[in-house]
């Protein structure tokens, strides 16, 4: 008896221990990110964000083209991804015949498989070229004369750049948003949907107004799941983004730079002082973003939470 | 019961931890651990691993890229540290350090040109210079026509491609470009990282390689050993004394041994004198404190050092490095002795 009281308390210690360990380690890469980045804080203060300069000889540095590559092409991402996405949990659940669910759900989940050095791999021998030639190129020539998409697709046509990244990015984050909407789409109890279908409903009705509605919350989780993966992914990105750190023109054809890209290229050979500084400002500056989103999809599930219930 | 398991396995697993911490750190102090450059990397571990075989010594070498490797070599975490740009003798004397160079590497434009066989395209380091800072941009620009009379060079633009990643590549290839062309070294300059006018960055040699590869048009630079294994067309450059050389083991030796070692051991290799010498040379470096704390680690660097140089050639030749030529070896063996102990007695042979 004596000897359990005395083992409770140690692993009560251990498991408070590492619920706080958690915690120390958090607010200890928020402070050792702040002290590393504090240079560059002194010397550009929030101008950072928004200027256009990265010259290591020169010591002259801003974050913009890394900041706007990251949200670019996870912006990107996301437009592919979440629309493919839910067609692709609307056909498991829904629509596909009962011997293909299996194969094909496991055929998506597998894709969450390949690690991320492959997808860049692929992208940059396989994918950037057949990209250059058969959109690229032909889409440059279509749009030539069109005021807005002139702009968006000038530059080299050579399928690097922050289109290819967008679309890379589209391809790993897919598993993840279409695997978290189909769990939810199966969780959708069958009494609501075969209400629905009784009162004369369509499909495309049961889906959209009892479905969707019933699920919005899962929904959302599997979209900010995935788009904090893509603000985070580093290799795939590195490889087929172009890794330019001057922004010339807002074209999407154009080589850029991302954060993470940036980061994982620069730091081993980055000298001590302004450079290595500016680095960890990024690196900081990512870590708000993603803060900021997590931040944000919370309030807005709280805010559906809320109205849930009442008449929409 | 199941959560007494538990108990008990959380205990083992935090007591194994510990354990083997322990023992890895007891471990780790007995071998001669060095950090640094990635360019040499292979090098340095394929020399290990024989010279392990033949005197049971473990050198540990870890590739973590130029500056970290100096931070390492400062902070005195390891027992030598390794860089592909030198350090001044100022800055060496200010740090207690000394360097010598270990290998030599070339450094060679790639084109990916149809009709064009490596070696045939001719360029010199004006208009390399103008290519990279965008100022020529199709393949029959007057200034690459003039150079290469009768080769048959299409209207295509130029797609520039460069190191993404921080490297000693890039720092030897602006070192080059900056000492021949006074636009480069006023817009842009040297470092392992620049900024780059114009162009795609790939990482790694290999991605550089692989634009090249991919993309009609392409001009990038690779250490020699990329461009031969994976059949790239390299260009000739035109050296110091106006000569064209082709990039090869005889070029990389012309140009270290036009270098003044006697004097220091700051040489940057690049556009050095001598008729056979190629201009965008390489050498990496080595980095020891002058004064040792533990004279026993210094003194089995010194000798892997040293066997590298006496039986290391092969295996260097094997990987496409150059080896330093022996004079060169001769004089920085003589620099060992500056290598002591607390109380001033030479560590090297």
């Amino acid at each position: 008896m004596r000897q359990n009281a005395w083992t409770d308390r140690a692993f009560a210690l251990m498991v408070h221990g590492a619920a706080l360990l958690t915690l120390a380690a958090l607010l200890g890469i928020v402070l050792s990110l702040f002290m590393g980045a504090w240079p560059a804080i002194q010397e550009y203060g929030f101008s950072f964000f928004v200027r256009n300069a990265w010259d290591p000889p020169r010591e002259d540095f801003g974050g913009l083209v890394m900041i706007y590559g990251t949200l670019m092409t996870s912006l990107i991402a996301l437009v592919i991804a979440v629309p493919v996405s839910f067609g692709i949990a609307l056909f498991l659940t829904e629509l596909s015949p009962r011997w293909l669910k299996r194969p094909l759900g496991s055929m998506v989940e597998l894709l969450a498989a390949v690690p991320s050095i492959v997808y860049g791999m692929w992208g940059l021998m396989v994918f950037g070229p057949v990209l250059a030639k058969y959109v690229q190129q032909p889409l440059q020539s279509l749009c030539a004369h069109v005021p807005i998409l002139h702009t968006l697709t000038q530059g080299p046509p050579v399928g690097i750049g922050i289109l290819s990244a967008g679309i890379i990015l589209s391809i790993m984050i897919i598993p993840f948003i279409a695997s978290v909407m189909r769990d939810v789409f199966e969780v959708t109890p069958p009494l609501l949907k075969e209400s629905a279908y009784g009162l004369g409903s369509t499909t495309w009705e049961v889906i959209w107004k009892v479905v969707l509605p019933y699920t919005k919350t899962g929904v959302l989780g599997g979209v900010m799941l995935g788009l904090g993966r893509a603000l985070g992914e580093t290799m795939a990105v590195t490889f087929v983004i172009g890794n330019m750190s001057q922004l010339s023109s807002i074209s999407l054809f154009e080589p850029a730079n991302s954060i993470t890209s940036a980061l994982a290229n620069e730091f081993a050979e980055a000298a001590p002082g302004l450079h290595q500084s500016a680095l960890i400002y990024l690196g900081l500056i990512l870590f708000l973003i993603t803060f900021a989103v997590l931040t944000f999809s919370r309030l807005l599930l709280m805010r559906l939470k809320g109205r849930e219930g009442k008449r929409v | 019961m199941n959560t007494r398991i538990l108990k008990t396995w959380l205990m083992a697993t935090l007591v194994t931890c510990a354990t083997v911490g322990a023992v890895s750190v007891a471990a780790a102090q007995s071998d001669v651990t060095g950090a640094g450059a990635s360019f040499p990397a292979p090098l340095y571990t394929k020399w290990s691993a024989a010279y392990q075989k033949e005197t049971g010594n473990r050198i540990n070498y870890q590739s973590i890229g130029s500056s970290a490797g100096l931070k390492q070599i400062d902070a005195k975490t390891v027992d030598f540290g390794a860089s592909d740009a030198p350090l001044t003798d100022e800055e060496l004397a200010q740090k207690g350090l000394m360097q010598f160079p270990m290998a030599i590497g070339g450094i060679v434009p790639v084109v990916n040109l149809k009709d064009i066989k490596p070696g045939a395209l001719k360029l010199d380091g004006r208009v390399l210079g103008d290519i990279y800072l965008g100022k020529i941009t199709v393949w029959n620009d007057p200034a690459i026509v003039a150079l290469n009379p009768g080769l048959p060079l299409p209207a295509d633009p130029i797609a520039v491609v460069r190191r993404a990643d921080g490297s000693g590549t890039s720092f030897g290839f602006t070192h080059y470009l900056s000492k021949v062309n006074t636009e480069w070294k006023d817009k842009v300059g040297v470092g392992t990282a620049v900024n780059w006018p114009v162009g795609l960055g790939g990482k790694g040699n290999e991605g550089v390689a692989a634009f090249v590869g991919r993309l009609n048009g392409a001009i990038g630079y690779v250490e020699f050993a990329y461009a031969k294994r994976n059949g790239l067309i390299y260009t000739q450059m035109k050296n110091r004394e106006g000569v064209f050389v082709e990039p090869n083991e005889a070029s990389f030796k012309a140009a270290a041994s036009g270098a003044d070692w006697k004097k220091s051991f700051y040489q940057i290799l690049t556009d050095q004198p001598g008729k056979n010498a190629w201009p965008i040379t390489s050498a990496t470096f080595i980095m020891m404190h002058t004064k040792q704390d533990k004279p026993e680690q210094a003194k089995a660097s010194l000798a892997f050092f040293d066997w590298a140089y006496r039986k290391g050639d092969a295996a260097a030749i094997d990987l496409d490095y150059i080896p330093m030529p022996q004079e060169v070896k001769d004089i920085v063996a003589r620099a060992w002795a500056t290598v002591t102990d607390a109380k001033g007695a030479a560590l090297g042979k």
